[in-house]
């Protein structure tokens, strides 16, 4: 089973769950209280966002729990590995790590341990309200946050540090990559930038349900920074489902770059699947044999390794300039 | 107006209005394509754009679209004379069930394999929907003599449900993505973009036309009831046994090429009885000719109205057909 909230997904289920509808759900409760039992509710939620937001007046947290792989990498890089008590089922851990409890994923965390694991930091994606309102109801405190595209990971990066006590690091850790990040973009500089096809599903050995990236969200700034015109730019959105034959004849790209969460792509594999490509000749990709086949966690995961895979993205399109 | 004139003029009207739409069908679509340069021997076909998205993206498409919906139309009509049930569809009796089960394993667990240029996909909807109708075939056959069109209901019906609980399981398993795809397959899609599936689908499909051509005469007998067909000297348990069996073979051809594709089984058959009354000599091949033009008409509609992205095509046809089902509905009562 591959890696469970993958960037890709996690702002699919956001569109579903607005943080507006999670106040919504608050807001129906508190007015049918007394007053009284009103004022307590609002003293203890305002007690319960207080450490959100000013993070650093706190101790810093000893017991964290995480279901989202790209937090768990963070925590890990920043150094605040220590303090984490869970992590999600699907999170990688750095070699040599000695394991943590599982307490489930994105969608199904299972709450049950994570209370049982007596947390004093529970790191939530916006899209899981309802974990949120569970959380709050235990009186346990809650950090949540949202990735949209490249330059959020740094912000997250630093929020997390800040509020786990590591704040020295995160920002080293942020800036690195920030410096990584405008490496590759100052190799890319000025070269021509090929038009890309960045496929991130479809059925095997077939060209049928093919998802594609739109012009928003990670896998679109990715190519941005790694020299690459995404084909699908135009279109506000993360994804181009079921991208049809004729959607890719029109869009011609030059290069067709195809990336999975998981290690699927052997060389016989790769063989297969860029044959099944040959059924479009007139794409230009298809004329000069521009089909690539990118697969690791990297690709998916929105932590601090995405530079790793908009380094070999960037290999891919610019071979020359490394 | 003699009865045999009415037929041909009937079947005349039918046949020239879908071959209508199915010849109007691959020029309309999200890219302008010029029919000079389609057909222009001179420049390769590696190298003409406007040739390949006519003859890979849109034609087969055409023809997907044509194949299922004159099979899923049919079927419809076969089945609802069979189970004299005019709620009854191609899926009734489990057929999409069975194959979306079929189709949701492999899927889900990431299945590598194809078969003379057939995907996993199709082969397991296929295999899905032949387990479906070989147990509610038994499960019918099992109360003694004969084929009780009653158990066969409750046996489809509860067939169902057991694999839509399944297909939850299996979903609850899987990752996102996956699951995301596998929704889509349920919600339909005729981007076949090679012949190959439409090839391997059309040798079943083929037979079951021929048990269909075999049974209007019956059909309208069963109709009224088995103990009065039986003494107009029909073989009942053989008719039953054909009708069953090509119908839900043939929806599983069907459903194998364009995932299962809602309420053309059932629209269809009740706009051409309305249109035509409800002679099967009449009714079966205009149903089949409506359903080609309106799955074809209907797939335009998926493919250009959010173009480059794809709407699925059994989103269209439940928007079109949930309404007039109800109406249906309605007006019965």
């Amino acid at each position: 089973m591959a890696t469970h909230s993958t960037f890709v997904n996690t702002d699919w289920l956001a569109s579903h769950r607005s943080p507006a509808t999670a106040s919504r759900q608050r807001g129906r409760r508190s007015p049918s209280a007394t007053a009284a039992v009103a004022l307590v509710v609002w003293s203890i939620l305002l007690g319960w966002t207080h450490p959100t937001r000013g993070g650093q007046l706190a101790p810093p947290p000893q017991r964290i729990v995480t279901v989202i792989p790209a937090v768990t990498e963070i925590l890990f890089a920043v150094g605040a590995d220590a303090q984490i008590v869970g992590i999600g089922s699907f999170d990688e851990l750095p070699a040599g790590a000695a394991e943590i409890a599982r307490v489930g994923g994105l969608l199904d965390p299972d709450m049950e341990q994570i209370l049982a694991l007596r947390p004093d930091l529970v790191v939530l994606y916006e899209s899981q309200t309802e974990q949120a309102e569970q959380l709050q109801r235990a009186g346990i405190p809650l950090m949540s946050y949202s990735h949209a595209g490249l330059a959020d990971i740094v912000t997250t990066i630093r929020s997390l540090g800040e509020r786990t006590g590591h704040l020295t690091q995160a920002t080293s850790v942020a800036t690195r990559l920030t410096q990584r990040l405008d490496a590759v973009r100052a190799r890319v500089r000025g070269r021509p930038r090929p038009r890309t096809l960045l496929v991130f599903s479809r059925e095997p050995l077939s060209l049928r349900n093919t998802y594609a990236s739109g012009g928003i969200g990670f896998l679109h700034d990715m190519l941005d920074v790694a020299g690459g015109d995404n084909v699908f730019a135009d279109i506000a959105d993360e994804r181009v489902a079921q991208l049809s034959a004729e959607a890719i004849l029109t869009a011609a790209p030059t290069v067709i770059l195809e990336i999975r969460n998981d290690g699927g792509f052997g060389v016989d594999i790769a063989e297969q699947e860029r044959a099944v490509w040959r059924s479009l000749p007139a794409v230009p990709a298809v004329v000069r044999d521009e089909i690539h086949f990118l697969a690791g966690s990297e690709f998916v995961v929105p932590g601090p390794r995405v530079v790793d895979a908009i380094e070999q993205i960037a290999r891919l399109l610019h071979p020359d300039a490394f | 107006m003699s009865v045999r004139r009415r037929f041909f003029v009937t079947q005349a009207l039918f046949g020239g209005g879908t071959l209508l739409v199915c010849c109007l069908a691959p020029l309309i679509g999200p890219t302008t394509i010029s029919l000079t340069r389609v057909f222009d021997t001179a420049i390769p076909f590696a190298e003409n754009v406007d040739a390949q998205i006519f003859f890979i993206a849109r034609l087969p498409r055409m023809l997907a679209g044509a194949l299922v919906g004159a099979t899923l139309a049919s079927a419809g009509v076969v089945l609802q004379a069979l189970l004299r049930n005019p709620l009854a569809t191609p899926f009734t009796l489990g057929v999409s069930a069975g194959a979306s089960l079929g189709a949701m394993i492999v899927i889900i667990f990431g299945v590598r394999l194809s078969f003379l240029g057939v995907p996993a996909t199709p082969l397991a909807s296929f295999a899905g929907s032949l387990v479906a109708v070989g147990l509610v075939y038994s499960l019918a056959r099992a109360r003694g003599r004969g084929l009780s069109t009653n158990v066969l209901l409750l046996a489809g019906v509860t067939l169902n449900s057991l694999f839509s609980a399944t297909i939850l399981f299996v979903q609850y398993l899987a990752d996102f993505s996956e699951s995301f795809r596998a929704i889509r397959w349920v919600m339909g899609n005729l981007d076949v973009s090679s012949y190959d599936p439409i090839l391997s689908a059309l040798p079943m499909v083929g037979l079951a036309f021929v048990a269909f051509a075999t049974l209007p005469r019956t059909l309208n007998l069963l109709a009224l009831g088995t103990d009065h067909a039986a003494t107009r000297g029909v073989n009942v348990l053989a008719a039953q046994r054909l009708a069953f069996v090509s119908a839900s073979l043939a929806t599983g051809a069907a459903v194998s090429v364009g995932g299962p594709i809602g309420f053309i089984g059932i629209i269809v058959p009740h706009i051409v009885r309305l249109l035509v009354g409800a002679d099967h000599r009449v009714v079966l091949p205009a149903s089949a000719m409506l359903g080609a033009a309106f799955l074809v008409t209907c797939d335009v509609g998926a493919r250009t109205l959010m173009s480059p992205v794809e709407l699925p095509v059994g989103v269209i046809t439940a928007l079109l057909g949930g309404p007039f089902f109800l109406w249906l509905l309605i007006r019965h009562s």
